[in-house]
């Protein structure tokens, strides 16, 4: 299977038509001592044994669909309404390049407009960009942004409770620059700011699931002259306070909970948002509104003087491509789900979630460690949570994450998360296989 | 004609009605806990609309699109190729979309061997060492591998040389990629064949030299003839060489860039393999090393012990460049083109794509100049210098009223006026023939009437955008 339409006699007419007498011919700039011969591969299959094959390997997979599933630490089992994948899969929004020609891109254009509306109203900021890779990735650049826009301070509070990955992430990106890391525990308004400080960047919640109110950290950034970046989780803020509405100045998040589905960590959504004192200095694509000739309205990619194919190396980020498509499933995900959908999903999860800790913090030797908390929180568990994770999988239970995945040394540590996909009776099962397994 | 809706679509806010959903849950079993006051949120702007309005609201926006599926889309350096409907069935496998990252390589065996095999596919096709699915674009790929190359300086103790070389040529990602990972760059110029000035260059290489980026064949179209003393001379300066992919549709089994000196490549899995652009993305940027930068790619990458997989990082990474493992639901889609290609299907690909593109260049080229005159490799450069007073803009409007989504234009910089098509081995000679036919005919009406150009496009659902205004007087949310 090629998906080439070019016949033999076509292809000799085309030669002809070039002047030439072979294909090869066309490649004589190659050198002919590093043209090769072949690729050392198997030669090409049909669709139905290519399928097959693929099929198969998906087979060899747990799926989260076949069992009680409690697990998120950064990617979350939600509902995705049938519409999502059956209008963003149509193949005129598939199928066409970043919208560089405004009269015949209008589709995607208003389409990421509204995106950029709806998550803007979401985060309480007033722009969000067209994404980027994931949410560890749109945190990086979000940290590089609130750098640079404060070039004369060095440090960048970080707090320790940040999804690890995201941790990573950071330090990959910034590794090149002289960046002073500070990280703090706890409540963000008792970490130390002073007069090197650039920006505080706030988990809204942290890893472990705690939610931390920004208000207070984002006025004492302020007074130091410091940015308040906050890395947020979308659909809580459908049901708490938003960033923007206590005083962030940037907001990052990993958009994937809102319409995108697992598939083991990516194609996901990185969303990031700012003020408008901060647009200009913000990456990524932007799309605006204007006016054609005729005073209709339409839309454009702008602000593009920010960007690397206009500034090449003084552009504010490398970014090109992004996660369109992420965005789109984004995009009408929260147009289906609109103000009360979200609301209630937010509200399910939130009220599972406590039902789930109150009965887990009732067993004898589980302690549930959260003060506040939305769908996530952490649990201390009697024997090493590695093992309950294997014991309970066994049963069809996938209960959460073993913190000693990332921390050798937390080994008594579960972080459960539980969405609005748990029933109660998943919880109680939940419940009643920790029970069994702390004897 | 245009099938293009030419119809007006209100925003979602605007088809919004109070009291309106598009979705239901089952209803709660729980008790309802309280949140905490000072956290309450008060007011939720979102829209709210019932499931129809919705569906016809984005099926219209999907048709105010040109897309590859309803138009051919000769974006040079874009490589705008049929993106195959089965890629789409294999990845929306259950096994695949609710598959979590954090299940544990042993209930992932599935997922880390279908990236094993195209780890090792790719990295046959580019003739490297080792490979990365990790980075998420072409972009991010380009990152990656610059700050590979700073660590392997800083391991090596050469952290002085900051200085990295840019044809002038180069995508605007390469110097900005650069500026990310702490270099500065020093801009190359090309000679008259189109090709790296070797005499600029070897003037450039003195010992504050940490590498040069090449885009091979560049974004002129053209194979980089000197690549391997290129490569040679930037090696004895202490440097190394970082290969931009994104054109490797017209090289995939013919030449392997990895034999010819590159250090690094990042390949763009969302040209050459097929996967969808998805209107600015998910992309996939894999990226490829040779045995001196393996240690640093970044990670995890997938190792196979025996009959087992696991996620492991290189010895000496540059770390994690985003969470969990690259744009896996596009590498799926990149694997099933690589097995139904195979090695015959992608020398294949090659050869037509080069092939097509030389074929239209033959058929428009007297009438839009082509500045060197040289075969072309998978895509070509003209000039819109087809009329006083008309410029490329104008033609590249024009063309969407023959129902052809323009080229690249402007770019490369160092072409004026330029237009840069890549019609892609998938397109048929029909079509090739029609889009020479528009340009040539375009180019008559360039002469006889340039107001048609001037004012083009006249059928589509909007006209010229004005985009200083856009820029001037920001509106980037919706303000009901």
């Amino acid at each position: 299977m090629s998906f080439i339409p070019n016949t033999g006699a076509e292809r000799a007419e085309m030669l002809k038509a070039i002047g030439v007498s072979s294909v090869e011919e066309l490649f004589s700039d190659i050198p002919a001592h590093l043209r090769i011969k072949g690729l050392d591969l198997p030669e090409g299959i049909s669709e139905i044994e290519a399928l097959d094959t693929v099929d198969s390997l998906a087979e060899r997979n747990v799926q989260t669909k076949k069992m009680d599933w409690f697990l998120g630490a950064g990617a979350y089992y939600g509902y995705i309404p049938a519409v999502v994948p059956a209008l963003a899969g149509r193949g005129e929004f598939l199928t066409a390049y970043t919208p560089y020609q405004p009269e015949v891109s209008q589709g995607t254009l208003q389409a990421i407009f509204e995106y950029q509306s709806m998550a803007a109203k979401l985060l309480g900021m007033s722009v969000v960009n067209a994404s980027h890779y994931d949410g560890a990735t749109a945190l990086a650049e979000a940290v590089l942004m609130a750098w640079k826009a404060r070039d004369d301070r060095p440090r960048i509070l970080l707090p320790a409770d940040l999804h690890p990955e995201y941790t990573q992430v950071i330090e990959t990106y910034c590794t090149s620059f002289g960046i002073e890391f500070v990280q703090y525990e706890g409540a963000p308004e008792a970490a130390s700011f002073d007069e090197k400080t650039a920006a505080i960047v706030i988990a809204y919640p942290g890893f472990s699931g705690e939610v931390y109110p920004i208000r207070k950290a984002a006025d004492r950034a302020h007074e130091a002259g410091a940015l308040c970046i906050v890395q947020a989780d979308p659909v809580m803020c459908a049901l708490m306070k938003s960033p923007g509405e206590q005083g962030a100045d940037i907001v990052s998040a990993e958009g994937q909970s809102l319409g995108n589905p697992l598939n083991f960590g990516g194609p996901y959504l990185g969303i990031m948002g700012t003020t408008e004192a901060l647009v200009r200095r913000m990456p990524g694509r932007i799309v605006g509104e204007t006016k054609d000739k005729n005073g209709k309205r339409g839309f454009v990619l702008t602000l593009s003087t920010r960007e690397q194919h206009i500034r090449r190396e003084k552009a504010v980020s490398n970014i090109c491509s992004n996660q369109g498509l992420s965005m789109l499933q984004a995009c009408i995900y929260l147009a289906t789900l609109g103000k009360q959908g979200l609301k209630e999903v937010a509200r399910q999860s939130y009220d599972k979630a406590h039902y789930a800790a109150e009965l887990i913090d009732r067993i004898e030797g589980y302690r549930v460690r959260n003060s506040q908390f939305f769908r996530e929180f952490l649990v201390e568990t009697p024997k090493p949570a590695a093992q309950i994770v294997k014991t309970l999988s066994r049963m069809g239970i996938m209960p959460g994450l073993a913190l000693s995945r990332y921390y050798p040394e937390r080994a008594n540590e579960l972080l459960v998360c539980v969405t609005e996909m748990n029933t109660r009776a998943q919880i109680e099962r939940l419940a009643a296989a920790l029970k069994e397994a702390s004897k | 004609m245009n099938t293009i809706n030419m119809r007006d679509e209100p925003l979602v806010y605007e088809l919004s009605r109070a009291g309106r959903t598009g979705s239901s849950l089952p209803r709660s079993d729980v008790p309802e806990y309280a949140v905490p006051g000072e956290l309450v949120r008060e007011e939720l702007d979102l829209p709210e609309l019932d499931e129809l309005t919705l569906v016809r609201h984005f099926t219209r926006l999907s048709q105010k699109n040109f897309s590859i599926d309803t138009e051919f889309y000769p974006l040079g350096s874009c490589t705008m190729k049929y993106n195959p409907k089965v890629n789409e069935v294999a990845a929306s496998n259950p096994g695949w979309k609710n598959l979590h990252p954090l299940v544990g390589d042993e209930n992932a065996q599935g997922a880390l061997e279908l990236m094993w095999r195209l780890q090792e596919g790719l990295r046959e096709v580019g003739g490297f060492a080792a490979a990365s699915l990790q980075p998420a674009a072409g972009a991010h790929g380009e990152l990656s591998g610059v700050l590979m190359i700073r660590a392997a300086l800083r391991a090596r103790g050469d952290e002085g040389r900051k200085k990295m070389l840019i044809p002038d040529s180069a995508h605007g990602t390469n110097p900005a990629s650069c500026t990310m990972a702490g270099f500065e760059t020093q801009t190359i110029p090309s000679g008259p064949d189109g090709n790296i000035d070797m005499t600029a260059l070897k003037a450039a290489l003195d010992d504050t030299v940490a590498g040069i980026m090449i885009t091979n064949p560049n974004t002129l179209g053209l194979f980089e003839r000197n690549i391997e003393e290129i490569c040679r001379l930037v090696h004895e300066a202490g440097g190394y060489v970082y290969g931009d992919g994104a054109n490797m549709n017209a090289l995939a089994g013919v030449f392997k860039p990895g034999s010819s000196g590159i250090d690094v490549m990042h390949f763009n899995l969302h040209k050459t393999f097929s996967t969808p652009h998805g209107g600015g993305g998910p992309g996939a940027g894999m990226v490829a090393a040779n045995t001196s930068l393996a240690p640093f790619l970044p990670g995890p990458i997938v190792v196979k012990d025996g009959d087992a997989y696991r996620l492991a990082m290189p010895p000496k990474s540059i770390g994690r460049v985003k969470a969990f493992y690259g744009n896996f639901g596009v590498l799926v889609r990149a694997y099933m083109y690589l097995l139904m290609m195979g090695a015959d299907g992608l020398r294949s690909v090659a050869e037509n794509a080069v092939l097509n593109a030389n074929y239209l260049k033959s058929l428009v080229e007297d009438v839009y100049p082509v500045p060197y005159k040289r075969r072309c490799m998978h895509e070509f450069v003209a000039k819109g210098t087809v009329a006083e007073g008309v410029h490329t803009l104008d033609i590249a409007k024009r063309l969407i009223d023959y129902g052809f989504h323009p080229p690249t234009i402007y770019f490369p910089l160092i072409v004026q006026e330029a237009l840069m098509i890549e019609p892609t081995e998938t397109e048929s000679k029909e079509t090739l023939d029609l889009y020479a036919d528009a340009l040539r005919k375009i180019a008559a009406e360039a002469a006889t009437q340039p107001e048609l150009l001037h004012e083009a496009p006249h059928d589509a659902p909007v006209a010229r955008l004005d985009e200083v205004m856009a820029a001037r007087c920001p509106i980037l949310c919706y303000r009901g």
